[in-house]
């Protein structure tokens, strides 16, 4: 076995490290541990940054680490650290444990390794593959001077980057798997401004394991959608406050299910005894309209993976069917404590966060009508074309910044309108979701809660809310 | 290796590869942490962790950069090598150089040296803090948000042209958020956070007292109607807001163009004349001062706004060069070098004769909005246009009495609430990211449900 054949004190990537791993694991399981989990990683960064017609930053970065995790009953002790030695794994090992303040003789029973899942053999070649700084650079300066467009733009910025974790991941229940994850995104931000008026537009891409999606990148699509939402929001009146039906738009429309509901599907939530839906599996807790999902496995997007951060291969989850309660996203210590199934959403930003439950491509499922339908069924409401970036209080209360925003007026849209956010309680907002559109489209982001900063992406169709708190002026 | 070690193979690997002039900036921290739930422990955590971030300067004088955690003698030497790749594509535009202050004497507080309590004692300690909190009220059902932590950490800048400075420290945390519920009402959650320099440190038994009275007082709650009301934030939310928009006080904002000022702000009326803020990272009461940036230009107290006027930007190297200043103390190492703000002191100047001075939030038996906490300030602010609207957690008081607000957002511009700031109390609170008196604002726009 190869793994006989190469003795080593230290982790190598690229290499197998299957008798260190089992040695460390049977260290832990020896002094008491009920369960042990080793994940390693070794990253390759790099991002750039173009400002008007210049490059103003390069970032490259690199880094390796370990977390280790123990369980004992219910509780988990968990240590990072830099060192890769056999000897600095098992000091994070004995750490942990005396953090647990584990005494008891019981052994629990490990017979070493199962076979090598290795998801990374076709991926080594990606860090090859990937677009050059050159070439990123010359990129982006296309990309800024696409946006200069008139003299109203006063500022112009496009930023790239890409992420390389290649990661082992080894347990005590047998779990040895290796991968490399890929993720690139690119974003373009301008600033307009004419007298005292005001404006900003951004949007963001995002793809996973596609090391040539940089390359195919539409920017002047994506610039020229930038421009004129800037230009359309530029002499944009400040909504006014009230009560009154939306139309959400799709792709990032997205964000406010992933953070008013999502969220709350997750056992992390239900461990912490703050979410309202806890009890209601199999229960209605949407409109009949909606059908929610969560999955890993959609190619290419941002929140795919070939395998979780707890060596799991990730499942398409149906979290909402037909509006009925049907799944929690689970992880191994969710499983572990709440009873919910693991779904292949352990995740973490890196070595140094313990994985939890999170979501993945979180989406609401398309419905039958056109977006016409959706804007012709509201005499008086709002359009949020385009999201900005929200959160969720620690009762569920949720807030949401509308980016773009228009009056619809008599089933039309009509004048643009700024200053707008989006309040409410996702248990109140879920059954009032009455009509989906039939364009589901969906749109990367960054989603930060327990184990750190993590790629998901969010998506629907147009949806319709009939009846919801803006904010503004 | 240490932090002297360190720099001596920085420069060892520098002239094997011919790099004449670099700078690097680390940390490196043991962090502990625990959390509780209902008396069991939960999460027990413990990390070691080395930042290194190197920055390399090549013949034409254009700068590259990389960060690593790979501090063996192999990754210091990898580090080299990518910054200088990296430097090819330098700024052409802006230069960087080592700040001219970054070898002046520094002012570092004396704080007597913590050892870790370790893990078990933290769990001790925070066990009993979840009891307490728990037992402080019948409606407190949970504590879901609660940890305690202690880090020890060093930080370090050394460049080619010697200067060399290390910093090291300790700090404690504790937060603790309660969930009550009652029946046939939403629940509501509130709590607090205290810091101290080690965990022994902290004052556990006011950080309870405050997170149980904070959620109690938001048992009794009822929305609140669409209107303008008179408003009074407290020091967090007034700190909150100002540090939000502190890109009006930002050098590298306002070259790179998303801040409300300009180059030619200094002097600009902002506010009302009793109105002075400073930035102050080195206050006696900031226990996360660091004496020096990511340049290592020395940290200093700098009057922001001097009787409602702009009177200083903070500011990098290279900002201030272009400002024809000198650093202020506000960098972080970056390939870009950011600038931001330490520790925000609000005061009352002399000149504070048109304050409404009846305006106490304690004595004050007129209709207004307490706002106690701004949230969601990622999605809420936009900074660059000078606009807000901020959910809050928050009362109304009205007719001598205090009702809790559900789901309500403030908004408005930060140019016309600090022109409608109508007094400014006498007394300062210290929070955790600064200090600040209450502060009375008139006619904002309040959205809620009612």
């Amino acid at each position: 076995m190869l793994s006989s054949q190469i003795k080593s004190n230290e982790i190598v990537f690229g290499s197998c490290n299957k008798d260190l791993l089992e040695e460390i694991i049977f260290y832990g399981i020896g002094l008491g541990a009920d369960f042990v989990e080793i994940f390693i990683e070794n990253t390759d960064n790099s991002s750039v940054l173009a400002e008007e017609d210049f490059i103003t930053s390069v970032s490259p970065s690199f880094g390796k680490g370990a977390g280790i995790r123990i369980f004992k009953g219910k509780k988990d002790g968990f240590v990072s650290t830099n060192d890769l030695t056999k000897h600095g794994l098992m000091r994070s090992v004995s750490q942990a444990i005396e953090m647990l303040d584990i005494t008891d003789n019981k052994r629990e029973l490990f017979n070493g390794l199962n076979k090598h899942r290795d998801y990374s053999l076709t991926k080594k070649k990606w860090i090859n593959e990937v677009p050059s700084i050159h070439e990123i650079s010359e990129k982006l300066l296309v990309s800024t001077k696409s946006l200069k467009k008139n003299n109203k733009i006063i500022t112009r910025k496009g930023s790239y980057s890409r992420n390389l974790q290649e990661v082992i991941i080894a347990s005590s229940d047998g779990t040895y798997v290796s991968d490399i994850r890929l993720h690139q995104t690119v974003g373009l931000n301008v600033i307009a401004s004419d007298a005292q008026y005001r404006s900003s537009g951004s949007r963001r891409f995002g793809s996973s394991g596609m090391p040539n999606e940089f390359r195919l990148w539409d920017h002047e699509k994506a610039a020229n959608d930038v421009f004129e939402s800037s230009m359309n929001m530029l002499y944009a009146d400040y909504v006014d406050a009230g009560q009154m039906p939306v139309v959400l738009a799709n792709k990032f429309g997205g964000v406010i299910f992933h953070e008013a509901c999502g969220h709350l599907l997750e056992t992390t939530q239900i461990e912490r005894g703050t979410t309202p839906f806890e009890n209601k599996l199999n229960e209605k807790i949407a409109h009949e309209s909606v059908t929610a999902i969560d999955e890993g496995i959609s190619e290419g997007s941002f929140g795919s993976l070939s395998v979780d951060d707890e060596g799991m291969e990730p499942e398409k989850s149906v979290l909402i069917k037909d509006g009925i309660l049907k799944k929690f996203i689970s992880d191994r210590a969710g499983e572990l404590r709440t009873g919910h199934k693991r779904t292949g959403s352990g995740r973490r930003q890196n070595y140094s966060f313990a994985a939890a439950s999170r979501m993945r491509n979180t989406y609401i499922a398309k419905g039958e009508h056109s977006k016409e339908d959706l804007i012709n069924s509201i005499s008086e409401g709002l359009y949020c074309k385009s999201m900005g970036g929200g959160s969720v209080g620690a009762t569920g209360q949720f807030n949401f910044a509308v980016e773009e925003g228009y009056l619809i007026k008599n089933g039309k849209l009509t004048s643009p309108v700024k200053g707008a956010t989006l309040i409410g309680e996702a248990k109140e907002v879920m059954p009032k979701i009455s009509m989906c559109g039939n364009d589901l489209e969906l749109a990367p982001g960054f989603c930060g809660s327990i184990s750190g900063s993590v790629n998901v992406t969010v998506g629907q169709p147009h949806i319709k809310v009939d009846s919801i708190t803006v904010g503004g002026r | 290796m240490n932090s002297r070690e360190i720099t001596i193979q920085i420069s060892k690997a520098a002239d094997f590869l011919n790099l004449k002039k670099w700078d690097y900036g680390a940390s490196f921290s043991n962090d502990y942490s625990v959390q509780v739930d209902k008396g069991e422990a939960k999460q027990l955590k413990a990390s070691q962790k080395q930042i290194l971030t190197i920055r390399v300067w090549n013949q034409s004088n254009l700068v590259g950069i990389t960060t690593t955690s790979d501090i063996s003698e192999s990754g210091i030497k990898k580090a080299l090598e990518q910054a200088n790749i990296a430097s090819d594509f330098g700024n052409k535009n802006e230069s960087t150089e080592f700040s001219p202050l970054a070898k002046d004497p520094i002012k570092v507080k004396e704080v007597k040296k913590r050892n870790p309590v370790g893990i078990k004692k933290l769990l001790t300690v925070l066990r009993e803090a979840e009891v307490k909190l728990l037992e402080s009220h019948e409606s407190i059902k949970s504590v879901p948000y609660n940890g305690l932590s202690e880090s020890f950490f060093e930080r370090v800048y050394a460049n080619s042209e010697g200067a060399f400075r290390s910093y090291s420290k300790s700090q404690a945390a504790l937060y603790l958020y309660a969930r009550a519920e009652e029946k046939n009402k939403k629940p509501r959650s509130s709590g607090s956070v205290k810091l101290g320099y080690g965990a022994d440190d902290i004052d556990i038994e006011s950080c309870i007292k405050e997170a149980s009275n904070k959620t109690i007082s938001h048992l009794n709650y009822s929305s609140i109607k669409t209107d303008k009301y008179l408003i009074c934030f407290s020091p967090e939310s007034f700190l909150t807001i100002i540090n939000a928009f502190s890109s009006m006080f930002n050098a590298r904002s306002i070259i790179d163009g998303v801040s409300l000022s300009n180059k030619n702000s200094i002097g600009e009326k902002l506010s009302t004349e009793a109105l002075n803020i400073y930035d102050d990272g080195l206050h006696e009461k900031n226990i996360s001062s660091t004496p020096f940036d990511g340049e290592g230009t020395p940290t200093k107290r700098l009057c922001l706004i001097n009787r409602g006027r702009i009177e200083n930007f903070i500011h990098s190297e290279s900002t201030a060069r272009i400002f024809k200043t000198t650093p202020t103390g506000h960098a972080g190492l970056g390939s870009k070098v950011s600038v931001s703000p330490d520790w925000i002191v609000v005061e009352k100047s002399d000149e504070n004769f048109d304050l409404k001075t009846s305006l106490d939030h304690s004595t004050f038996d007129g209709e207004f909005v307490y706002i106690e906490e701004l949230n969601a300030i990622h999605a809420g602010v936009r900074a660059s246009q000078g606009s807000f609207s901020l959910p809050f957690d928050g009362w109304l008081y009205k007719n001598g009495k205090k009702i809790s607000i559900e789901s309500a957002t403030v908004a408005g511009d930060i140019k016309y609430l600090l022109k409608n700031i109508v007094n400014i109390e006498s007394s300062q609170e210290v929070t955790t990211s600064g200090i600040s008196p209450h502060i009375w604002v008139d006619e904002l726009s309040i959205t809620g449900d009612a």
